[in-house]
């Protein structure tokens, strides 16, 4: 057996906000190839947490690796978070991830292909040749080459969740983090955006997944995790978080939901 | 009615005794000063924003007495004030410094009066901007890696810019008419003229009439250049129906 390689590592991480307290001590690991699925209710901290990862909000004690790379806070906390030490480290570990928005996001300025490139040009350094051979490529295989000289207002949100997906893959990232990336489409859109999902968890793409979609969670992750109001409550296999529930509260998510 | 025409067309001659030389000269000062004045309110109103939006708490005090003063006190009062006592006080201090007195350019003056207090309303159109900029976009590019600068240059900055182009569009309008009040401090721009025209030859009402449709063209073409500049940044938003 070959030695896992670490990808994420994320230990007894708090967040809070002024008194409420949304995340009370979380921990997650991923290695190379994990799909890692968090459920839970709104307001559970799934979200908070995966935005923690890449610092999008700033934990309020713990500590995150990104491929045994820790990031370095400051000693002093600011408004109860913790501050980085040094901004051009989580520039360099935000480049290794990539994230996936429940509103897409996509930069309204740009069309498609230029959305595509643009990390990959701006912040890789990659020539604008071989960005855009590369993100070409990429739409073409989620489905979206010929949009790629529209704008994104233009398209729906399936379509533009799509693109965000082959935005986040332009730059090669070690894990993709997915922020409820369906939770913002309409129905009819959802089955086109878990396609290119899944076939993306077959190729072994380590990801984090903040999902409702309970189906789809079951069928692609390697690992469930459900939280419920800040903490970890059930962690396991699908077949262990989702047939066999130890807590009862899980138990009862998971039914409603199905 | 031709000997009408005659006489109006002898009063707005190149030469003398027309003056049609001295309103086109006017209407050149107007428009270098509200060039000058509109460009360095950009610069200042960029700045103004990343401070009031970045900036620490002192530099957030000091911008904000800046755009509530320069807001709140009439601008002819404004620019008398810097004028007379910007001057007094550069030669003051020029003078403690064993230097002679400078002769302060009226041209540069108007420029950085109209600057500054036309910085202070730019300042205020790219902070309304900046903040209507959907949080998420900009999140993206931090996802990325992008350094604040890049960030700045390659997304906040140009979705910013449609949404302030209204608000600048109107600033730039005000600012080729403020330019008539340094009428007040003996400046030839294109008020200052037209008034000395209408002095000299008794024809107030043609020379008022000729500078109110010069300042209307003014208008018209800016109109017809903002619009375009507005539909080119506008081009990744969906019409209104």
């Amino acid at each position: 057996m070959t030695a896992e390689v670490e990808r994420i590592n994320v230990v007894d991480l708090h967040k809070h906000y002024g008194s409420l307290e949304v995340l009370k001590g979380v921990s997650l690991q991923a290695n190379e190839g994990d799909v890692i699925s968090m459920i839970g209710a709104s307001g559970s901290g799934k979200s908070t947490f995966l935005r923690c990862i890449n610092l999008l909000e700033l934990p309020s004690a713990g500590t995150i690796k990104v491929s045994k790379e820790e990031i370095q806070f400051k000693d002093k906390l600011v408004g109860g978070n913790k501050v980085p030490k040094d901004l051009r480290q989580v520039e360099r570990v935000r480049q290794r991830l990539a994230m996936v928005f429940q509103n897409f996001c996509l930069w309204e300025h740009m069309t498609v292909l230029q959305n595509v490139m643009e990390a990959p040009v701006h912040v890789l350094g990659l020539s604008k040749v071989e960005a855009k051979d590369k993100a070409e490529a990429l739409l073409n295989r989620v489905g979206m080459w010929e949009k790629r000289d529209v704008y994104p207002s233009f398209m729906s949100g399936g379509q533009q969740q799509r693109v965000a997906i082959a935005r986040a893959l332009a730059v090669d990232p070690e894990v993709m983090l997915f922020d409820e990336p369906t939770s913002a489409l309409d129905p009819e859109l959802v089955n086109e955006v878990l396609m290119v999902i899944r076939d993306l968890a077959e190729e072994g793409r380590t990801m984090v997944l903040v999902t409702h979609e309970m189906r789809f969670a079951r069928d692609v992750s390697s690992r469930v995790i459900f939280l419920h109001q800040g903490l970890i409550d059930e962690a396991g296999t699908p077949e262990q978080v989702f047939n066999n529930p130890q807590s009862e509260r899980c138990s009862a998510f998971v039914n409603s939901i199905n | 009615m031709q000997e009408f025409f005659q006489d109006v067309m002898q009063q707005l001659a190149f030469s003398p005794p027309g003056w049609g030389k001295n309103l086109l000269w006017g209407l050149f000062t107007t428009l270098q000063i509200a060039f000058g004045a509109y460009a360095l309110a950009l610069l200042i109103g960029i700045g103004g924003m990343l401070g009031k939006v970045y900036g620490g708490p002192v530099m957030r005090l000091l911008l904000e007495i800046y755009t509530t003063v320069i807001r709140a006190v009439p601008e002819l009062i404004v620019l008398l004030l810097l004028y007379y006592a910007g001057t007094d006080l550069l030669n003051y201090i020029l003078i403690k410094l064993g230097y002679p007195p400078a002769d302060i350019n009226a041209l540069l003056a108007g420029i950085l009066v109209i600057g500054i207090v036309q910085g202070a309303f730019c300042t205020e159109v790219f902070r309304g901007a900046v903040r209507s900029i959907p949080v998420g976009q900009i999140e993206a590019a931090q996802s990325f890696g992008m350094p604040f600068w890049q960030r700045f240059r390659r997304v906040i900055l140009p979705i910013m810019i449609p949404r302030a182009l209204p608000g600048l569009s109107n600033l730039w309008l005000i600012t080729t008419k403020d330019t008539a009040l340094l009428a007040v401090i003996g400046f030839s721009e294109l008020a200052l003229t037209t008034k000395q025209a209408a002095g000299a030859t008794k024809s107030y009402f043609l020379f008022y009439i000729v500078a109110a449709l010069i300042y209307l063209c003014v208008t018209l073409i800016s109109n017809f250049v903002l619009k375009r500049i507005e539909n080119h940044y506008r081009r990744g938003q969906k019409k209104l129906a």
